[in-house]
């Protein structure tokens, strides 16, 4: 490759938000249409990474390797693979649906939220990019930033406490995860690279306090359950984008931080932190899934039904095999996409009721049916409906997990009934039941809100109906994680159920 | 009553005992698996040629069904086998001679192969379910400006897929199989699951239940939901159903199978709450979906434990292996249970949640809350069957768990006589017969549970006729009632509804069992089936399914008498307005009454001259079991069951023809039982107060209160507040004067000293 699209993906959407400086603050519809024109020539300069992406092999690619600090052995290099590039794509969509979202939303301080988003956008895509310890942590730190501000500036009546939690959790989980890539970087052979960091064996108990600092910053970011009360606040308190970019990206940090990180360059300690990691995610499925059954406000809903989601998602990766760590990967993409879309519908609703209390709504479906469909697939594929992708993801991870510990599998599973009852039982409430007089003559979907929500639905089933072309990318990378974390050939061990008829 | 109690406690407590055994060891399992395999073998047709073909070929192409032996086959049945047997030879000639693994254990009994075909699939086999789809699709999207246009696209396309569903019929019945993949859905590992079509004997029966009864409600619903606002929706939910139901039915794997049941669950969870607005609609939607979701729960485990053993979820190989895990076991939580009995109760976990079987069954009477024509097509002839579709096509499965077969069979008899009772006082007539759906959904699980699952598919397809056209007929009484539901304001209808009467009359005597009509031959196969059964349970089914054959009898013409003979006693005005139906709804009628009448002929038991066809032609897949019963016997159970549902009718028509004042009497002289079966027994309250409520309270006052918001919440702004208190106190330390400082330094170096020495 002799462009390098990896650092143009990182740095386009950062430098087109700084241009945006230029324009005049009054001069508002230009500044939005520019951050839109920014966020979709990012889309179209990410479609490469879709189509030239070879699927047929673990090693990193689009790689850019610089010297960057010598004397520390500190390099810029880049690269993705079957794990990451996916997200890249992800973070692109998303971020262009946010700007749209916004585009009557914001109010005040126009021109620094589309500033502020935008960088962000650079941001997450170059931590999915990076391959150099310190420059993942710089992009990683630096990415609280603008979030603090989407919250702090544009968020609801109590975003300042809102964002003080959120950016204290991540930090102090953050300053943790730093103690962690200095001691590896002193006992590792003096480099930040990630591969070879992963080359490098390490003693277990220097592994397992590692793992234990990396938990920190990961599993706020997940957020696992019990450091997860940060979500529902900031949620909460965000503005829509910044829902919608929380949910859709950036919790999925964590769980990448544990595949990226955690799992190839301490294996053993993988290994044997497994049945607590298990166990951390189950008790996020099922708590998530039963603190949803009281909440009466429609984002806090949504945001600990995340906790639930992304339990599976942990799940499925520490579940430790092919199924189960694929499943855990579409999985987060899965629920960026519905959680996104969730978020951009409540965000819809919400500009035209503005309040959030699920007792103000009732019959929506009848006022606005066009929101009810929508609303009511992205809630199908929540609840993992077979034809969805929800369900892929949750299929893979379960059996995944069936096949490694069926207990695990057995109490996962009552998420899936959990899961229907929250989530019809929020449909239900808010487009069923007699017509509440406060969503009376609310104004249908316009075109632009149409547009937001189609390519979501588009993926739904895309992925739902298709899975392969999303799992495709991921085969090679998770063969060879899986690889790192026991070892060549020794998968078939993992198995604790034996297989009577293998084919 | 107390009888009856004490009876079912009985057999409870001696099958809890048999489990018992059973787990104790998996040798003594396997013994019993013996004991009944010299009984098989003595029933064998040793000459077929089927088995001794199979005894030295591969098994890896093809699809090795072990089943129970008729000793007397029939034309029918052997010609059918040799079709089968040809293709199978073609097969196994190119796919060497490795050894049948299993065939020291399969020795005793008949085999029989169906074939993973290759090539194309026939294009119209992809209309019957796609076109369906692309009509939901297109009346979902258009519909709106179609308006009440909007039914046209619908109907034509579920007609057209029943043209194809009866060619599809034909093609099987000259021999033909589909057992192919049609694309690979989800790859990840060495876990490969695919999208298929499988279309035999059972596929195609259950195809053409499926959309001939889909096309009439398609036709009928033209007149019952006229100028209903979200007409268009009605029916493009009509087709999404038709779709989701025909994959169900159609697939080769038991993750499409899978698929088509949430799918079906989804239909029938948007048109239960079609009229979303009424809360009850949209709380019974829901509650539908998610005590499904309990039975999916179980039927996704069993799915992982069959993948986790068989290394596949397509019917072919798990079926080809099933003899394979007999005598194994399978192990959670520290305890050990038998492998197949495991696998079975998990699938029926996942069919009682459909078919609405004890303890999953409270659902289905809620769910009248949708449009009449949905119930009789969702919930009555198709969706609710699923779990008894299911059954029948993992026969081979079932057969391998005895103790879950007798589980089932209890359960389900249980269901029967529980749901019969329930109907015998409601007076709400769709809640009537949604309880006498539940009910005759057991007779159909008695019959799989029993090992009789021709019979029990039989009953299946001859229930859909005479159970639809109930409905319909129930949804034309409402039309001319104007939405009046409750009996107590009916009577008398008959002069004023005489087509919606005589079909309506029909179909009360076919589910009662009266001689010569569908009801009469499924129920009776049924019955005789349980009680040749060497099941524990058999004979108890019998019983049951003998006793409930009379209250069937009593409550269908109670219903019948109420509604259409007497006195009208709703108001001037709803008699005003009487008037028969249209034509586009009391034809539909017209012609399921023809179904509900001849249906049942294709089965006509050999004791009354007749062939069995049905059973012989689905013998290939579901197997026949041998009968032992004695044609003395036979026509003695047979006699039974006619009298038993004759009295029940002559028992209504006494109480409710000639002493209408009685009823109420008996009411009033046991208002415990009355009350006990009015409220269902109670099993909602029970539901709700056990286990809804409490899972809201402990959401709310214990998870959210004192874990999320008391203890998380309050260390997490502990730890900053804390150190905020720390500081604050530190910060009194620097108050500027000298001598405090001096102080300080005085003490802390004397605290250093004291370390450096002691240390």
């Amino acid at each position: 490759m002799s462009v390098p699209l990896l650092s143009t993906l990182t740095f386009f959407p950062i430098i087109g938000g700084l241009s945006l400086l230029l324009v005049k603050k009054e001069e508002v519809h230009t500044i939005k249409v520019m951050a839109l024109i920014i966020s979709l020539i990012e889309i179209l300069l990410s479609i490469p990474l879709f189509f030239m992406f070879d699927k047929t092999t673990h090693l990193m690619q689009f790689t850019e390797h610089h010297a960057w600090i010598p004397a520390f052995n500190i390099n810029y290099s880049m690269g993705v693979d079957g794990i990451s590039v996916l997200f890249i794509l992800l973070s692109a969509l998303i971020t262009t649906l946010s700007i749209s979202v916004s585009w009557e939303a914001i109010q005040m301080k126009v021109k620094e939220f589309f500033i502020a988003v935008l960088i962000l956008e650079g941001l997450m895509i170059g931590v999915f990019c990076a391959l150099d310890f310190f420059l993942f942590y710089i992009l990683w730190e630096a990415m609280l930033i603008p979030m603090f501000l989407i919250i702090g500036i544009w968020g609801g009546p109590n975003r300042l406490y809102a964002t003080v939690k959120f950016f204290l959790y991540t930090l102090v989980g953050s300053l943790l995860m730093l103690i962690g890539i200095i001691t590896l970087y002193a006992q590792g052979g003096h480099t930040f690279d990630i591969l070879k960091l992963a080359e490098h064996s390490f003693p277990i108990g220097l592994q397992k306090t590692i793992f234990w600092a990396f938990f920190a910053a990961f599993a706020v970011k997940v957020p696992m359950w019990p450091v997860h009360t940060w979500l529902p606040d900031a949620h909460t308190e965000a503005p829509t984008a910044g829902s919608v970019i929380l949910a859709g990206i950036l919790i999925k940090m964590g769980a990448y931080g544990f595949l990226r990180f955690s799992m190839p360059i301490l294996p053993d300690a993988t290994q044997a932190m497994m049945v607590p990691m298990l166990v951390l995610s189950l008790i996020g499925i099922v708590y998530g899934a039963i603190i949803c059954l009281s909440q009466t406000d429609l984002k806090r809903l949504i945001a600990y039904s995340s906790v639930s989601h992304m339990g599976f998602v942990t799940l499925g990766i520490y579940a430790l095999n092919q199924q189960s760590i694929e499943g855990g990967i579409l999985q987060m993409i899965n629920h960026g996409v519905v959680t996104g879309a969730l978020f951009l519908s409540i965000g819809m609703v919400y500009e035209r009721t503005h309040t959030r209390v699920i007792a103000d709504y009732g019959g929506l479906s009848s006022t606005m049916p066009v929101l009810g469909s929508f609303f009511l697939f992205f809630t199908l594929a929540s609840v993992g409906l077979p034809g969805t992708n929800g369900f892929i993801g949750e299929f893979l991870i379960l059996l995944g997990s069936f096949i490694n510990r069926p207990w695990v599998a057995f109490f996962a599973a009552t998420g899936l009934i959990l899961g229907a009852w929250y989530m019809l039982w929020l449909y239900q409430r808010i487009f069923f039941n007699p017509v509440n007089k406060k969503v009376i003559g609310l104004p249908e979907l316009n075109a632009r809100e149409i547009c937001t929500l189609l390519p979501m639905v588009a993926l739904i089933f895309w992925i739902g109906l298709y899975p392969n072309a999303m799992l495709g990318f991921m085969h090679e990378s998770v063969r060879h994680l899986i690889e790192q974390v026991y070892g060549t050939g020794v998968t078939e061990t993992v198995s604790q159920v034996s297989t009577l008829i293998i084919h | 009553m107390k009888f009856r109690v004490l009876h079912i406690a009985f057999l409870v407590i001696t099958l809890a005992g048999t489990c018992w055994s059973q787990h104790a060891g998996a040798t003594e399992h396997h013994a019993k698996a013996q004991h009944v395999a010299p009984v098989l073998s003595a029933l064998q047709h040793t000459e077929n040629s089927v088995d001794s073909s199979l005894a030295h070929h591969s098994i890896t192409e093809h699809v090795v069904v072990t089943e129970k032996v008729a000793t007397s086959h029939d034309e029918i049945a052997e010609t059918s086998l040799h079709k089968v047997t040809n293709e199978e030879h073609a097969v196994s000639a190119e796919h060497g001679n490795v050894a049948h693994e299993g065939s020291g254990h399969a020795a005793p009994h008949r085999q029989i192969v169906m074939p993973q075909t290759h090539g194309k699939i026939p294009g119209f086999l992809f209309v019957i379910p796609f076109l369906p789809l692309a009509s939901f699709f297109f009346t979902f999207l258009f519909g709106k400006k179609l308006g009440v246009r909007s039914h046209w696209v619908p109907i034509i396309a579920v007609l057209i897929s029943f043209s194809c569903a009866l060619k599809a019929f034909f093609m099987v019945k000259a021999g033909h199989y589909v057992n192919q993949d049609v694309y690979t859905w989800i790859t990840s590992g060495d876990t490969r699951i695919a999208v298929g079509f499988l279309v035999d004997q059972l596929t195609s029966v259950m195809l053409i239940v499926v959309t001939s009864v889909s096309s009439l409600v398609h036709i009928y619903s033209v007149g019952y939901m006229k100028g209903e606002d979200g007409y268009y929706r009605f029916y493009s939910y009509l087709s999404l159903f038709t779709f989701s139901m025909l994959m169900l039915v159609l697939g080769n794997n038991f993750m499409q199978l899978f698929f088509g049941w949430e799918a079906v669950g989804l239909s029938s969870y948007l048109l239960i709450g079609f009229y979303y607005e009424k809360v009850s609609a949209a709380t019974a939607g829901r509650k539908a979906f998610i005590v499904n979701r309990f039975g999916d729960f179980g039927f996704i485990l069993g799915l992982f434990l069959i993948y986790v053993n068989f290394g596949s979820l397509h019917y072919h190989e798990v079926f080809a292996h099933a003899s394979q895990i007999v005598g194994h076991s399978f192990s959670i939580f520290g305890m050990t249970f038998d492998l197949p009995t495991t696998i079975a109760l998990l699938l029926f976990c996942g069919a009682a949640g459909k078919s609405a079987q004890i303890p999953l069954h409270v659902w289905l009477p809620d769910a009248m809350e949708g449009p009449t024509p949905v119930s009789a097509l969702i919930h009555a002839a198709t969706m609710v069957t699923a779990g008894v579709f299911l059954m029948a096509r993992c026969n081979v499965l079932f057969e391998l768990a005895p103790f879950a077969l007798n589980v089932i069979t209890v359960l389900a008899a249980i269901t029967c006589l529980f749901a019969a009772s329930i109907a015998l006082v409601q007076t709400d007539i769709k809640r009537v017969v949604a309880y006498s759906t539940v009910s005759q959904l057991a007779y159909m699980f008695i019959g799989c549970g029993v090992g009789a699952y021709s019979a029990g598919v039989f009953h299946l397809f001859t229930h859909a006729f005479f159970k639809a056209l109930l409905f319909l007929g129930c949804g034309s009484i409402i039309l001319g009632m104007h939405h009046e539901q409750e009996v107590e304001y009916m009577g008398g209808l008959k002069k004023y509804m005489p087509i919606t009467y005589w079909t309506f009359l029909l179909a009360s005597l076919s589910i009662s069992g009266v001689p010569g009509l569908s009801g009469f031959f499924s129920k009776d196969e049924i019955l005789l089936m349980a009680f040749n059964s060497p099941l524990g349970a058999g004979k108890f089914a019998w019983f049951i399914g003998t006793l409930v054959a009379f209250m069937t009898a009593f409550y269908s013409f109670r219903l019948f008498f109420l509604i259409f003979h007497g006195e009208f006693r709703g108001t001037q005005k709803q008699k005003d307005h009487l008037k028969e139906s249209p034509l586009v709804v009391t034809v539909p009628l017209m012609l399921l009454a023809i179904g509900a009448v001849i249906a049942g002929w294709l089965g006509v038991p050999g004791i009354l001259g007749g062939q069995n066809h049905w059973g012989h032609y689905l013998a290939p897949v579901l197997g026949h079991p041998h009968v032992t019963v004695s044609h003395y016997a036979e026509s003695i159970l047979m006699g039974t069951s006619i009298l038993a549902g004759v009295f029940g009718i002559l028992l209504a028509y006494f109480m409710y023809m000639m002493r209408p004042d009685l009823p109420g009497k008996l009411a009033s002289s046991l208002p415990k039982v009355y009350d006990l079966l009015k409220n269902k027994y109670y099993i909602d309250e029970i539901y709700i107060n056990y286990l809804v409520d409490p899972t809201l309270k402990f959401s709310k006052n214990f998870i959210l209160k004192v874990v999320d918001l008391g203890i998380i919440e309050n260390i997490v702004n502990g730890i900053p507040r804390g150190i905020g208190g720390i500081s604050k106190k530190m910060r009194n330390l620097q108050d500027g004067q000298i001598s405090h400082y001096l102080t300080w330094m005085g003490v802390s170096s004397l605290l250093i000293l004291v370390w450096m020495f002691t240390s």
